[in-house]
């Protein structure tokens, strides 16, 4: 496919590894933010094929993994009650609630529907008008245009059984969180290609230059990744901190101004809870004003008990770059994509999924 | 959930007050909104997510990267890949 298979190319991947690999003088620690790039990069091997030097660590960039708690039981309380529908992506459907997830509470009856966009959901809503349809608006800033859009379309067409659960994160704020915890090891960055191609990097030049690390906006194929990690290093080796810009196919510096516009038009920004991390300053969406009526917390105020979390489950540690996946003694036993204690083990996003789904062993376990 | 797939515009129209088209990824046809590229026209290439158009593919940058990475891996007149197989590892992921 266009635009694809040429970033798959064994023998520029070879070169671009090489390159590395002459330009490396010392340990390097990058983060890439994505878990959908943490998916390539485990899944074709590269964390094992750059030089020694180089370490990756995973980011928090897993929408479905840093929900808090309180919303999945919030969701289910939601997906249960009579007379209304929970539509959901996909992958939201087997992250541990506390005490089930969304498939448990389907199995039982409640209806909840997976959909491939929010303006599918709006379509659930149009169809059944004498239910009230709840869209899981799970996502960080590249998936805000299309859960605007769906809010807006169901206000303009005055579709009022439509209503959003905000789950909304921004990376920007996420960065900067790992960039002052204590004992952060951090020292570049792969930035999320799609979240910059919605938002453009001009956010991202205030955190190179006063944390002097280099950031590099990269894409998702294996060649992207390769090249952006040549370009971290290169930095880093040269003593810049700069932000780069190595997915020129799809992104801007001012980023996609329409898709901002219908952003800010539909949410403002506001404090977030993280799943593992805790709440970050101005980290999250939440809608504005006059689309308030069509918030899901407002329409159903949460009744649910205290959220409780797996006992050893690391899944704060894994998010914030503190652990890998197979430092966890539930790993792969206790905890699989089928039976996961946690969310990264969930999703097509999350660290520890990709580290199973690639057979990687436990730390120090032959698997 | 940040996936982006590119695809090929085939069919621009309007739907419920929403610019919409559909774009062919490999021989696999889906509905997407449009209203976030709207200089896009027929035959454009163009980054799909969740049923939205996020960019419009910039052909002469892709192609002056390819250059150069092609370079970089010591090869000789490359040929752009044009087999759809792809399209599976897309929708696996």
């Amino acid at each position: 496919m266009r635009f694809v298979d040429e970033y798959r190319d064994e023998r520029i991947a070879r070169g671009l590894l090489d390159e590395i690999a002459r330009t490396v003088t010392r340990p390097w620690t990058i983060m890439e933010v994505c878990g959908g790039q943490t998916h390539t990069l485990i899944r074709q091997g590269i964390d094992q094929l750059l030089p020694p030097e180089i370490e990756l660590v995973h980011g928090p960039g897993c929408p479905v993994c840093v929900t808090p708690l309180a919303l999945i039981d919030e969701a289910i309380e939601i997906a249960r009650r009579p007379g209304s529908i929970l539509c959901s992506f996909g992958d939201m459907l087997r992250v541990p609630g506390s005490e089930e997830d969304l498939f448990i509470s389907r199995a039982a009856g409640a209806d909840v529907r997976v959909v491939y966009s929010p303006l599918d959901a709006v379509e659930v809503a149009r169809r059944n008008p004498d239910r009230t349809v709840v869209f899981f608006a799970v996502g960080f800033e590249t998936t805000a245009p299309a859960n605007a859009t769906a809010v807006k379309q169901a206000h303009d067409l005055g579709i009022e059984n439509f209503a959003l659960l905000v789950a909304h994160v921004l990376v920007p704020p996420a960065m900067t969180a790992i960039l002052v915890s204590p004992g952060n090891r951090v020292q570049g960055f792969l930035a999320p290609g799609h979240v910059c191609t919605v938002m453009g990097w001009t956010e991202y030049e205030p955190i190179a230059r006063d944390f002097r690390v280099p950031i590099v906006v990269t894409g998702f194929e294996p060649l992207d990744l390769l090249e952006g990690i040549r370009m971290v290093v290169g930095q880093l080796e040269e003593g810049r901190a700069e932000v780069e810009n190595q997915y020129v196919r799809s992104v801007r510096r001012e980023g996609n101004l329409e898709a901002q516009a219908v952003v800010a038009e539909v949410f403002e920004v506001c404090d977030r809870a993280w799943r593992g991390i805790g709440v970050i300053p101005n980290s999250g969406l939440r809608l504005r004003e006059p689309y308030r009526e069509h918030d899901a917390e407002l329409i159903f105020p949460h009744e649910g008990g205290l959220a409780s979390e797996s006992e050893e489950c690391i899944a704060g540690m894994v998010l914030r770059g503190r652990a890998k996946p197979d430092q966890c003694v539930a790993y792969g036993e206790l905890c699989t994509p089928e039976h996961p204690l946690g969310a990264p083990m969930v999703s097509s996003e999350g660290a520890c999924a990709a580290y199973f789904l690639a057979g990687r062993a436990r730390a120090g376990v032959p698997r | 959930m940040c996936l982006g797939v590119p695809g090929k515009v085939i069919e621009v129209f309007e739907e419920h007050g929403l610019r919409m088209g559909t774009v062919d990824f490999g021989g696999i046809r889906r509905k997407a909104c449009l209203e976030y590229a709207p200089e896009v026209g027929l035959d454009s290439y163009v980054v799909i997510h969740v049923g939205f158009a996020i960019s419009v593919v910039d052909e002469e940058e892709a192609a002056r990267q390819y250059a150069l990475l092609a370079e970089m891996g010591n090869l000789e007149g490359i040929d752009l890949p044009q087999d759809p197989e792809g399209v599976r590892d897309e929708v696996r992921r």
